[in-house]
């Protein structure tokens, strides 16, 4: 077990190592911030001081070991644009981000798995070829459009939520979120089913696929014949045995709902990470993209290595082999 | 008999709908269109940076709605000799934490203003003629300059007022509020970087009373999110509408469109003077033994190729007037002589032949598409209008950051651009993109053409530092005229801003596009 988590750790120490060089690389490639940030009414004098006050005057390679030095301290940086700390950015608009990706995978969740589970124990009823038919919708409906779609609906003709923004925040046990207020939860709503929607498919069909696999083995057979009750075979045996693939689909999309909101987070104005990494990279504020990526990074292979670890729990057949202990 | 479940959801859904928080009758949402990257007035020299500052501080000067030049904290200005400016201030003025507003305050502002570490866009640009600043008595002030700099007012009418107190304050401290104290109409109460800035109503302020005992404004990018919130009631007010919007809301009886020209003119700046440039082929694609650019009948046939109205009407449903030189008409130093040019394709073909073009050329032309209001789509149409009179023009869009870095390393030879003067007046663009590029003297620092007219050069360089506003006008009329005659580049028109806003409120627009909150009204009878 010790062996593989040093494996993992030194594994994530070199991806972070490597994803740090590929975008210092790719952004120095796209231009130059200064270009961007500067008053058109700049002179010539007036750029060359920016360029040496955002230390873009050294070459690249010097630019780079600068920010490694930053960087084992626990400094990524300030940012070009704002002036702070690049990580300190981040951190303060992570709750929003999380708080957004949460509901949206709670969403999915409660959602997509029971109507899976429906349309994967009665395939042939109506209601299943309903639901179907909705996942297909769920997945191919552009998210932008979909945001708009719902801010038309439910804040312009109906009136019934509100159009954007982050609602009012509550403490509850020291943890400050916009879940703990009605005002909050209203403006939750339809940004949170936005960025659900298509995981509520994938997860709909997945459920099914599933499902409908694991009818036919035979350990159902033997349960049934047993004399388990029907809702203790569905709920205990194959609900468990579906989980699996579900699970990895899960962590994968956990990761990339909280990584990548932007969408959502730029139709509802919600204070979020994601829009400022797409601010950013219309900036090429390096610093908060830098700092941005490598703490995604380090977030994915949490979960990654949560998803594993939980592998474990549900099936017995899946342990965490170590060789040579 | 309803069940336990249905009737608590009925609860739920009834506390749901009546959960608003009503708005009282003197606060007022607003939904601005750019982030406002820093609360400290002398960070970042961006628009909605201003924009911010001008509610919460005051400048030595101010601009009215189209850029005139006002009274703020000075009362009034001369000019003692030729190096030497006296400000009378505006007495009788105090900060929000209550200090007194004199000389000492302008001391300590000229002298952050320019030094604020990490900057990526000083107020160097406002500060640096001035050499000197002297203080006569606490109301009244001197500044000297190093030459004769006629635009000192304009320079001074960016640069936003601190407190003494506040000289050596961080960025993070105005970030903070601990030294956003200024003299402004509205105090900061509270900065959320990129979501929100509430400010409260300042009701010692020396000049008319807002209206409004507290602001809220929201940072909505999305074009189509903010006109959704407008609609939706979330805001009362937004800026930019974006031009697909426009007629639904003039359509709509609930909200009111409020309409100006801006100072941005949106052009296309050509190579006219590399002999090889890129890009710019004949129509088999070989490269030409001279470059069609550098001839003025070639650009001035380019220009007649352009159907002007065409744009403004089709692709931005009007929101933009047709445009013959660098700033609209009412601006200081714009010329009566210039028009738009009139669409006319024969004569294009004409003038090209002429030049010794008779099957026209190819040439590339390079856009933002991220930038300017339908940036794209405006570049895609030119290139239509030049193919048809004979130029083959490929379009290749790309976003802001590609486009500007390359664009100023002179990649391309065709490009689409914008410029906004901020001063109002024309020296700020003939002195930036067409007078010819020189690094010591700091002039054509956007100048991607390369554009060289020495005429031209020394009509702006006397209109600088002629001290009269009349002469000064004369001569910029007469560079505009030099320019647009020897089409430095060839401008397509200028942007229109609309605000809109809920039935019964009503704003001045402006020129400079901003938003304040203090000139945004209750209209009487409502």
């Amino acid at each position: 077990m010790t062996v593989f988590l040093i494996r993992r750790l030194l594994q994530s120490v070199a991806v972070l190592f490597v994803m740090s060089l590929i975008v210092f690389a790719g952004v120095y490639a796209i231009g130059n911030p200064v270009d961007i940030l500067i008053s058109p009414e700049a002179d010539q004098g007036e750029r060359e001081r920016a360029i040496r006050a955002l230390g873009l005057d050294l070459p690249l390679h010097q630019q780079y070991l600068v920010f490694l030095r930053k960087a084992v301290t626990g400094n990524l940086g300030e940012s070009f644009v704002f002036s702070e700390p690049a990580l300190g950015l981040i951190l303060k608009r992570m709750p929003a981000t999380l708080e957004l990706a949460l509901a949206a995978m709670v969403l999915a969740v409660v959602v997509g798995i029971p109507l899976g589970m429906w349309t994967g124990l009665y395939p042939g009823a109506p209601s299943s070829r309903t639901i179907m038919v909705g996942s297909i919708l769920g997945f191919s409906l552009p998210t932008f459009w979909v945001g708009l779609m719902l801010i038309m609906v439910f804040a312009v003709m109906l009136g019934w939520l509100p159009s954007t923004g982050r609602g009012q925040t509550g403490t509850v046990l020291g943890v400050t979120s916009s879940i703990f207020t009605v005002d909050g939860l209203r403006h939750l709503v339809l940004p949170a089913f936005n960025l659900a929607l298509f995981r509520i498919a994938l997860i709909i069909r997945l459920t099914r696929a599933g499902v409908r696999e694991t009818l036919l083995q035979d350990f159902v057979k033997y349960a049934r014949a047993k004399g388990l009750r029907e809702r203790r075979v569905i709920f205990v045996h194959v609900l468990k045995n579906i989980l699996i693939p579900v699970l990895t689909v899960l962590g994968l999309e956990l990761g990339g709902v909280i990584a990548f909101a932007v969408v959502t987070e730029t139709i509802f104005a919600w204070p979020g990470m994601g829009k400022l990494l797409v601010d950013s990279f219309n900036h090429l504020d390096r610093p908060v993209i830098v700092a941005y990526l490598l703490l995604m990074v380090c977030m994915f292979i949490a979960i990654n290595f949560l998803v594993d670890a939980l592998y474990s729990v549900l099936d017995p057949r899946v342990r965490i082999v170590t060789r040579g202990t | 008999m309803l069940c336990h479940t249905t009737s608590a959801l009925l609860a739920v859904l009834a506390i749901l709908a009546v959960a608003f928080p009503i708005a009282a009758q003197d606060e007022i949402t607003i939904a601005l269109g750019a982030d406002v990257t820093s609360a400290d007035p002398h960070y970042h020299n961006l628009s909605p940076n201003n924009n911010l500052a001008a509610h919460i501080f005051d400048r030595l000067v101010h601009q009215d709605e189209r850029q005139g030049l006002i009274p703020g904290l000075a009362l009034s200005w001369r000019t003692i000799d030729d190096t030497t400016w006296e400000f009378h201030l505006r007495q009788g003025v105090r900060f929000h934490d209550g200090n007194p507003f004199d000389a000492q305050d302008i001391v300590a502002t000229l002298k952050r203003a320019p030094n604020v570490p990490n900057s990526p866009s000083s107020f160097g640009l406002y500060t640096k003629a001035i050499k000197e600043v002297i203080v006569v008595d606490p109301y009244t002030v001197r500044l000297k300059t190093a030459t004769p700099h006629a635009l000192l007012p304009n320079d001074l009418s960016s640069i936003y007022v601190i407190s003494r107190k506040a000289e050596s304050a961080s960025t993070a401290d105005f970030n903070t509020g601990k030294a956003t104290i200024g003299t402004g109409p509205f105090k900061l109460a509270e900065f959320v970087l990129k979501e929100k800035i509430v400010l409260t109503r300042n009701d010692n302020y020396w000049g008319p009373k807002p209206e409004w005992r507290r602001v809220t404004f929201k940072l909505i990018t999305n074009d189509s999110a903010r006109v959704a919130a407008l609609l939706a009631g979330d805001v009362q007010m937004i800026e930019n509408v974006s031009t697909p919007d426009i007629e639904r809301l003039k359509a709509n009886k609930d909200f009111a469109l409020f309409s100006a020209v801006s100072n941005r003119v949106i052009y296309l700046h050509l190579d006219s003077n590399r002999d090889q440039p890129p890009f710019v082929t004949d129509k088999a694609g070989k490269p030409l033994a001279k470059n069609p650019l550098k001839d003025v009948r070639v650009r001035r046939a380019m220009s007649k190729a352009i159907n002007r109205p065409a744009i403004v009407e089709r692709i931005m449903s009007g929101a933009a007037i047709p445009a013959g030189q660098l700033l609209p008409e009412g601006f200081f130093g714009v010329s009566p002589n210039l028009k738009a040019d009139a669409f006319d394709p024969a004569g294009a073909r004409k003038l090209l032949a002429e030049a010794g073009y008779p099957d026209g050329f190819r040439v590339t032309l390079h856009s933002p598409n991220d930038r300017y209001v339908n940036d794209e789509q405006i570049a895609q149409a030119v290139a239509q209008m030049l193919t048809q009179a004979g130029i083959d023009t490929r379009v290749e869009a790309m976003p802001s950051a590609p486009f500007f870095t390359r664009a100023t390393k002179l990649e391309f030879s065709l490009m689409l651009v914008g410029w906004g003067s901020g001063t109002g007046e024309t020296s700020s663009p003939l002195r930036s993109l067409l007078a010819t590029f020189d690094k010591d003297k700091g002039t054509g620092a956007a100048n991607r053409g390369r554009y060289s007219n020495p005429k031209m050069d020394a009509l702006v360089e006397q209109a600088l530092v002629t001290v009269d506003d009349q002469k000064r006008a004369k001569l910029l009329a007469e560079a505009s005229e030099v320019a647009m005659n020897d089409v430095g580049i060839i401008p397509l028109h200028y942007q229109v801003s609309f605000w809109g806003a809920r039935k019964g409120l009503t704003y001045l627009p402006r020129a400079d596009e901003y938003t304040l909150a203090h000139l945004v009204q209750k209209s009487k009878g409502n």
